[in-house]
């Protein structure tokens, strides 16, 4: 929860394991997404890296992604549910909090106002990370309480259409028609509409999306988490397929992504003119940091010939 | 002394010692056995224990492995300082709570889920828990009492703990070198020859330079990482 928390005392690092001490040297915190961002996975020691997830899990490549994207990890806290997805969360380095049976967005509520009353001079960032029976189903009234309310943190929805934690039980989010283990005769009702619900609940910035370019979906995780931080609630709904009960080979995974990002995911963004002068401001703000460390760069490399 | 809180393995889901009628020892005092003493004769156990049994190990958590606060370099100089005094002992950390999959490097740390797999895999049969929050200090020590022989030390900065074989309150650097001068007594008075030594690195510590890594260095897993522009990598699963 600070840069100081991720520092070893002077003399234990010595005792610290191989993995904390790579954290800790080679880790994203207090770094910038140039120096160890989406762009250069893998050439940096990643929050997120081992998980049980299946082979081929959608989900644990855009969990790994979430946590590349923050913009302050040492920052952040996260909070999850039941769901494939908190066996991966709640293991990367990064605080995390597990809420009983889709309570995150009310829990993640109190959290973020208690966070401005102790820490005022400081910048928080919560994300609510839960699957589609959790933020959806289970946690339905207290996701649209919360947005009603309108709780300034960031709701990222992990869409893979079906209850994959339990043996394939239909969820709100399945596709009518869908045929699941536990719902053999198909689907009886339509997809929930979750961006529009969260429009109409009040959430300042909602994008739906199939996260298949890296570059765009890390974008749409900052822009959502800078905006919540300043004027409300935001809404990411990405799908992240579930290959097992829905049967998708793991090398056509990829392409599934492709095919749902065409169809009933098709990249959506909807912002307040609100959010949008906080974006334009941020990433206009991030631009000249950039040109400069860019420019310092250059003057460096020529000083140096 | 009525020992109500002994060393085990006491069993799968034992009574908890407040169920077995143990309270938090008032201020100014610390818990031997579920009993309440004055800190010095709770050290003395403590530092016998760790002197005659096997492997001693000092546990230290998040509170004074990680630079949050003033006190932490004096507190972790103390820490070293007693682990110094101990014959054989060694330093497994606890840098945080997460779960660790698929499986924890139980010689480089314990984790507060699963304590038993580190405590039962280096035989230790003596330890001392410092720095770890409350609330995870008082799961393991109760998992720890319930599926191992390990003698434990609770060394608090806040209330004690009542699982705990020996528990001292309110901890400052100050106690720690107290208790350290103990051990020193106690050894002496067993006739245990030994020399300060510090206790040996951490033994998952990288040997190589990782500021050069690379996806190749990835090996078979190298799929699993995410392409650079214009990249293909043909021998993907």
């Amino acid at each position: 929860m600070s840069l100081a928390y991720i520092t070893p005392s002077e003399r234990f690092k010595k005792y610290l394991p191989k993995d904390y001490v790579e954290l800790i040297d080679f880790g994203p915190f207090g770094k910038t997404q140039e120096e160890a961002g989406p762009g250069n996975m893998g050439q940096f020691k990643e929050l997120m890296e081992e998980h049980p997830m299946c082979s081929g899990c959608w989900m644990a490549y855009y969990i790994r992604l979430i946590f590349a994207a923050l913009p302050c990890p040492e920052e952040t806290v996260t909070i999850g549910t039941a769901g494939c997805g908190r066996l991966a969360i709640s293991q990367a380095a990064v605080p995390f909090i597990y809420g009983n049976y889709g309570d995150q967005n009310a829990m993640a509520s109190g959290l973020t106002r208690a966070f401005r009353l102790r820490f005022p001079d400081k910048t928080k960032d919560v994300l609510t990370i839960a699957g589609d029976g959790g933020t959806m189903d289970i946690g339905f009234s207290m996701t649209m309480h919360s947005w009603i309310r309108g709780e300034r943190f960031t709701t990222i929805m992990l869409d893979n259409e079906v209850y994959g934690n339990t043996g394939g039980q239909s969820s709100g989010m399945s596709p009518k028609g869908a045929v699941l283990k536990m719902a053999p005769m198909g689907k009886d009702f339509e997809k929930m509409p979750a961006t529009d619900l969260a429009k109409a609940a009040g959430c300042v910035y909602i994008v739906r999306m199939s996260p298949t370019n890296i570059k765009q979906a890390a974008k749409v995780i900052r822009r959502a988490i800078f905006v919540a931080r300043e004027v409300g609630p935001t809404f990411i709904h990405a799908y992240t397929s579930c290959n097992i009960e829905y049967s998708i080979p793991t090398e056509d995974v990829f392409a599934d992504a492709i095919e749902l990002g065409k169809g009933r995911f098709k990249f959506d963004e909807y912002m307040t003119d609100e959010a949008k002068i906080v974006i334009e401001r941020v990433e206009g703000e991030e631009k000249v940091a950039r040109k400069a460390r860019k420019a310092a760069k250059v003057a460096a490399a020529e000083a140096v010939n | 002394m009525t020992k109500i809180v002994e060393v085990g393995p006491a069993g799968y889901m034992p009574t908890s010692a407040p169920a077995m009628g143990v309270e938090l020892a008032p201020e100014g005092s610390a818990l031997l056995y579920g009993n309440t003493v004055t800190p010095e004769e709770a050290m003395r156990d403590a530092a016998i224990a760790l002197l005659t049994r096997k492997n001693p190990t000092i546990f230290p958590g998040p509170q004074v492995l990680w630079d949050w606060k003033e006190d932490v370099a004096e507190k972790s100089a103390a820490i070293l300082d007693l682990a110094s005094e101990i014959p054989n002992c060694k330093i497994i950390p606890m840098p945080d709570y997460r779960p660790k999959y698929p499986k924890i490097d139980v010689k480089a740390e314990i984790n507060p889920n699963h304590p038993n797999l580190t405590i039962l895999d280096n035989r230790i049969e003596a330890c001392i828990f410092v720095g770890v929050h409350c609330h995870y200090a008082n799961l393991t020590l109760r998992m720890i009492r319930a599926g191992t022989n390990c003698y434990t030390v609770a060394l608090c900065a806040y209330m004690g703990h009542e699982e705990a074989m020996a528990s001292i309150r309110d901890l400052h650097a100050s106690d720690i070198a107290k208790f350290k001068e103990i051990v020193i007594e106690e050894r002496n008075k067993l006739g245990i020859k030994w020399e300060t030594t510090l206790p040996p690195e951490n033994p998952s510590l990288p040997k190589e330079d990782n500021s050069t890594l690379s996806p190749a260095d990835y090996g078979e897993y190298r799929s699993l990482i995410m392409t650079k522009k214009g990249e293909h990598i043909t021998d993907a699963e």
